[in-house]
């Protein structure tokens, strides 16, 4: 399914060959009874900031499943070029996936060319990915970076649609990160101020929302490079484990054992000779 | 109001105008999702898909900047195989048969308007369905419907470039107004054979009227 769409024109039509084998599944499990697991959303809020010296993307660490928090250290702040970074709200695996094929698509692409990618490149990529999908890839994404042509922040929706902006918010808990970023922004900040607005609107948005939580993932983007700070700063409401989960060999008993010893025989043996310079 | 694009949706009022020598199109700046989340507030709705021709989009905004994308890539190509610029009947047709040929799949209308050199200012609008209709003045998107009669009333064939301009705005400020779907800025530019201009009005220096 994996398709490189700088080097050939993707197929037309769309790719749905993952629908017959969920309703396949579906059938497998005792036709109802058992349900088939909710795909893991991350709840989300993420955020970002254009500043004088580059852009400050944000985001909170938790997935859910359902009611359930299925990853308290959920990385949503993905990696695409040296100098472009991209958060990802909505279906956990599409938005995964989406920027692992953005990435390899523009390292490619670099390769062949000898450019740096600009994150414009990287917009249209996803946009027309996207809107191919008629928004069955629930990906909302908020892309950052700095090229050539200056410090630059993009939404994408999963329809297809694209705006250029200072400063956003995505996600369940966007609404409240906005309110924060609406107050305080300003346009040319400086780096420390972005960072410290950043934070305060993941923050806002973890308090508000119950599909956000746990910790607050920064990552700075510059002309010089790149600051991942993972985590910017852990939660104050982290539990404390009561007692070990490890258990000891010998903690619960064994019964019976039985060795089944499996006979092999060589059948065939080829030697094939490889050469390498 | 529930509107029916999926995703975000131009709300939008547009319109385009000729007047003696050039024609002016205009539009707001506001981009929602669902009739209540503004999800943008400075939406650029006027994109110019040639030297001379703009365009103005309404409905799914994802679909009208992907066909807006299309038909800028087909119109360029067009003027450089047939090396001149292209008439803006052409750029309309292309937007044209993108929307007529996909009508089962795509949510978006246009308003097209430019100068070319052979007959001058002209207004085509393409309809959700692919419509193309030439015509000396036009309005469209949802808050459209609040100023047919403002339009109707107010409009004079070969106005000046000043008088032109007075009837965009006070059109545009109309609508946005009355229509919750459309607000922000008013985004105009004025096409002549000279050139390309872009005026730009924030929400509070619009005219105001009898009850603001």
């Amino acid at each position: 399914m994996a398709l490189s769409n700088v080097l050939e024109t993707p197929a037309s039509g769309f790719n749905f060959e993952n629908v017959s084998r969920n309703v396949a599944l579906d059938g497998l499990l005792e036709g109802g009874h058992t349900k088939a697991p909710k795909p893991m959303k991350t709840g989300t809020t993420i955020a970002g900031v254009v500043c004088k010296d580059g852009v400050v993307l944000g985001a909170d660490t938790r997935a859910t499943s359902g009611e359930v928090v299925a990853d308290k250290m959920c990385a949503k702040i993905h990696y695409i070029s040296p100098n472009m970074y991209c958060c990802g709200a909505g279906t956990a695996a599409d938005t995964e996936k989406t920027t692992d094929l953005l990435s390899s698509n523009l390292t490619i692409f670099s390769m062949t060319s000898g450019r740096n990618p600009r994150v414009v490149m990287a917009v249209n990529i996803l946009q027309d990915m996207l809107f191919r999908y008629k928004g069955q890839i629930g990906a909302s994404l908020i892309l950052g970076g700095v090229d050539c042509t200056g410090n630059h922040l993009y939404t994408v929706g999963p329809y297809g649609s694209i705006d250029n902006v200072p400063y956003l918010a995505m996600g369940s808990g966007d609404l409240a990160a906005l309110g924060i970023l609406e107050d305080r922004f300003k346009p040319n900040m400086e780096l420390e101020e972005a960072k410290e607005l950043v934070r305060d609107a993941i923050h806002s948005g973890i308090m508000s929302d119950l599909g956000s939580g746990n910790n607050i993932d920064i990552c700075v983007i510059t002309k010089q490079g790149v600051d991942y700070i993972r985590p910017y700063q852990e939660s104050e409401y982290k539990d404390k484990r009561q007692r070990r989960y490890k258990y000891r060999p010998g903690t619960t008993s064994i019964l019976t054992e039985k060795i089944v010893p499996l006979e092999l025989e060589v059948v065939q043996e080829t030697v094939q000779r490889m050469h390498t310079a | 109001m529930d509107s029916q694009i999926k995703g975000v949706s131009t709300g939008t009022t547009i319109l385009a105008v000729t007047f003696n020598g050039g024609v002016i199109i205009g539009s707001d700046s506001r981009a929602s999702i669902g009739g209540y989340y503004v999800s943008s507030k400075t939406i650029n709705k006027l994109i110019q898909v040639h030297d001379r021709i703009f365009c103005c989009i309404a409905g799914s905004l994802a679909d009208a900047q992907v066909v807006t994308k299309a038909a800028k890539f087909q119109i360029s190509f067009h003027s450089i195989q047939m090396e001149s610029p292209p008439l803006v009947k052409a750029a309309a047709s292309v937007l044209k048969e993108l929307c007529y040929n996909n009508k089962e799949e795509l949510q978006a209308g246009f308003i097209t308007a430019g100068w070319d050199r052979k007959k001058g200012p002209q207004v085509y609008t393409v309809a959700l369905g692919g419509m193309l209709l030439s015509q000396p003045f036009t309005i469209g998107g949802s808050g459209s419907t609040y100023i047919y009669g403002y339009a109707d009333a107010k409009y004079k064939p070969d106005m000046s470039k000043e008088e032109c301009l007075q009837f965009a705005t006070n059109a545009l400020a109309l609508a946005m107004g009355r229509d919750n779907v459309s607000g922000g800025v008013a985004h105009l530019v004025v096409i002549t054979e000279e050139g390309v201009e872009h005026v730009v009005i924030p929400g509070d220096k619009l005219p105001k009227f009898h009850d603001e």
